[in-house]
């Protein structure tokens, strides 16, 4: 950031009788520009989160006495959150949520499918890209209808399974698994492309020097391309694992978090309690829990990759 | 020998991979162009476009789009103004705060806008906005802001100053110099920002979902989750070919950037600011 940041030319003048004005000048020269951006941040992010710490400890709901005037309740929101049986099954399976769609399934299937597509020829490139971003570039309500028809008890996946009599309601029996798929289906392509680029970058004389001394595939790819590539690999899971916590329309969609809470996660729980319990204020106490989950995984990500300003 | 095999290998993986990520679509391309569509996917030989022609109406399909053009459109111009203003002292400026500020953006962009929904909700009931659209796309673009900050000024950087130095001589100011020729260099950047703006809040299901209370207001995210969230009484065939229509707008623009996009994913490991 040396290179392009050249003041324009400023006049020399006298440095005391005109220095409190030209500092204000010097200061409206970068807070105009600025202005509209921070206005509209400073009302729209970080007011709701301000909001959110100032209802998180009051009895807010939508109706009854409470929606007139509300009052601080203290800490009760979290106290109730912690012994809430539901809420600690929501933590949970937005935990088995992201280490399965992301951590390993993403991760792994968008890493495998880039070491894959290495020396092959562009025709094949371009047809597997095109079919995996495909499925990351379509709707998240469209993508739950896609694996909708896939899974539900009339739909295609049973159609198949029917000669060999397998045929159930896979969204009732295995609704972690469904939204699980969904989601390696849908997200994929952005590690794929993450994992593209960073393998890119890796010396071809590098391994075929390895190769050579007689270092197998499989030694090459864990002695040399991993930890070559290990900033990628670090960032793109803070980055998936950020994604997929706060993942909504394509569970709500597809199982709605049922059967019961079979599939509810954080997200979708908070919504129940605030939508349809009117609960805003122990939903805004959840709302904080995942923006500090959110922060910490951010804050990690931020530490990991060389920015340089 | 060997050699060969493992090749053969790679490209059957590929294959098997390609097909199982092939498997869901197959549906909707199907049971879009069938008569009588069910849900799976049985290839019958009967196509027609009755179930295009039957959602080709104002409330279903026009009404819908033209809410998620006009909540998209402006949502993407609105953020590609501000956050254009905002990339100009950030990129030709030297600011003491500068690094920092930069961080806080990225550290912004990685935040649950998810969690947000329920104070955002609870914000706008109070002060009377719930169900107003340009609330609601004030919001949008105020969440798409650290992030289309962060791509404006990067494509801003490769504008060489030197370009800039001789208006400045003439006495140009800053808006002079943003409007005249900063901005028109970099109107590809100006234009991949806009669609990845506009491509993101076509697919958002969640926030107008929450933040709109009429259905004549909702966008076609939302139209279709109520379309087929009628379990038993769905027309199958319909509700596929209202999900093409919808679909296809995002992946043309997806397209039409991507060769700019493709860059941005060295993105993960390293970033310039």
């Amino acid at each position: 950031m040396t290179v392009t940041s050249v003041t324009p030319p400023r006049l020399a003048g006298s440095p005391d009788k005109g220095e409190p004005r030209r500092r204000a000048r010097r200061t409206l020269r970068w807070l105009l520009p600025l202005g509209p951006a921070l206005i509209m941040f400073v009302i729209f992010m970080v007011g709701p989160i301000l909001w959110s710490v100032y209802i998180a400890f009051t009895n807010e709901t939508l109706t009854g006495a409470a929606s007139v005037n509300s009052q601080f309740v203290g800490v009760a929101n979290f106290v109730k959150m912690f012994s809430d049986e539901d809420f600690r099954n929501s933590l949970l399976l937005t935990f088995v949520f992201v280490i399965g769609s992301a951590v390993i399934g993403q991760n792994t299937l968008g890493l495998i499918i880039a070491l894959l597509q290495r020396g092959r020829g562009r025709a094949v490139r371009s047809v597997v890209n095109g079919i995996v971003i495909a499925a990351w570039v379509v709707p998240e309500v469209v993508a739950a209808a896609c694996w909708y028809s896939f899974l539900a008890e009339e739909g295609t996946l049973n159609e198949a399974l029917a000669a060999l009599g397998l045929s159930q309601d896979w969204l009732y029996s295995a609704p972690m698994i469904a939204i699980i798929l969904a989601n390696v289906w849908r997200g994929t392509a952005f590690s794929m492309l993450v994992y593209s680029a960073a393998l890119s970058d890796v010396p071809g004389e590098l391994l075929e020097a390895a190769a050579v001394d007689g270092a197998s595939t499989w030694r090459r790819l864990v002695h040399i391309t991993l930890p070559l590539i290990r900033r990628s690999i670090l960032s793109n899971l803070m980055l998936i694992t950020l994604q997929t916590l706060a993942s909504f329309g394509l569970i709500y969609a597809l199982t709605g978090g049922g059967p019961g809470t079979d599939s509810q996660t954080t997200p979708l729980y908070m919504y129940e309690q605030a939508f349809r319990y009117f609960e805003i204020g122990y939903g805004s106490a959840m709302a904080l829990v995942m923006l500090v989950i959110g922060a910490a995984f951010s804050l990690v990500y931020l530490r990991l990759i060389k920015v340089d300003t | 020998m060997t050699r060969l095999a493992a090749r053969g290998a790679a490209l059957v993986s590929l294959a098997v991979i390609a097909l199982a990520f092939l498997g869901p679509f197959l549906w909707v391309l199907l049971a879009s162009l069938q008569p009588d569509a069910n849900l799976a996917a049985q290839p019958t030989f009967q196509f027609s476009l009755k179930n295009f022609s039957a959602v080709l109406t104002w409330e279903t399909i026009y009404h819908p789009i033209i809410n998620s053009i006009l909540i998209s459109g402006s949502t993407a111009i609105l953020t590609v103004i501000v956050a254009g203003l905002a990339a100009y002292p950030l990129s030709r400026y030297t600011l003491r705060f500068k690094r920092h500020f930069m961080l806080t953006l990225l550290f912004t962009t990685g935040l649950p806008v998810t969690a947000i929904m329920v104070p955002v909700y609870s914000m706008f009931f109070r002060f009377n906005l719930y169900g107003s659209i340009p609330a609601m796309v004030l919001f949008l673009a105020a969440s798409s802001l650290p992030f289309s900050i962060w791509m404006m000024k990067n494509f801003m950087d490769g504008v060489p100053v030197s370009l800039e130095e001789s208006a400045w001589v003439d006495g140009a100011g800053w808006v002079q110099s943003l409007l005249r020729i900063v901005g028109p260099l970099m109107a590809p950047g100006v234009a991949v920002v806009a669609i990845f703006v506009f491509v993101g809040q076509w697919g958002n299901f969640f926030a107008p979902f929450v933040l709109l209370d009429t259905p004549e207001k909702q966008p076609a995210a939302v139209t279709i989750y109520t379309f087929f969230s009628q379990y038993g009484q769905v027309a199958y065939g319909e509700l596929a070919a209202f999900s093409i229509i919808y679909t296809t707008p995002a992946v043309v623009l997806y397209v039409a950037v991507n060769k700019y996009l493709a860059g941005s994913f060295s993105f993960a490991g390293s970033v310039k600011g």
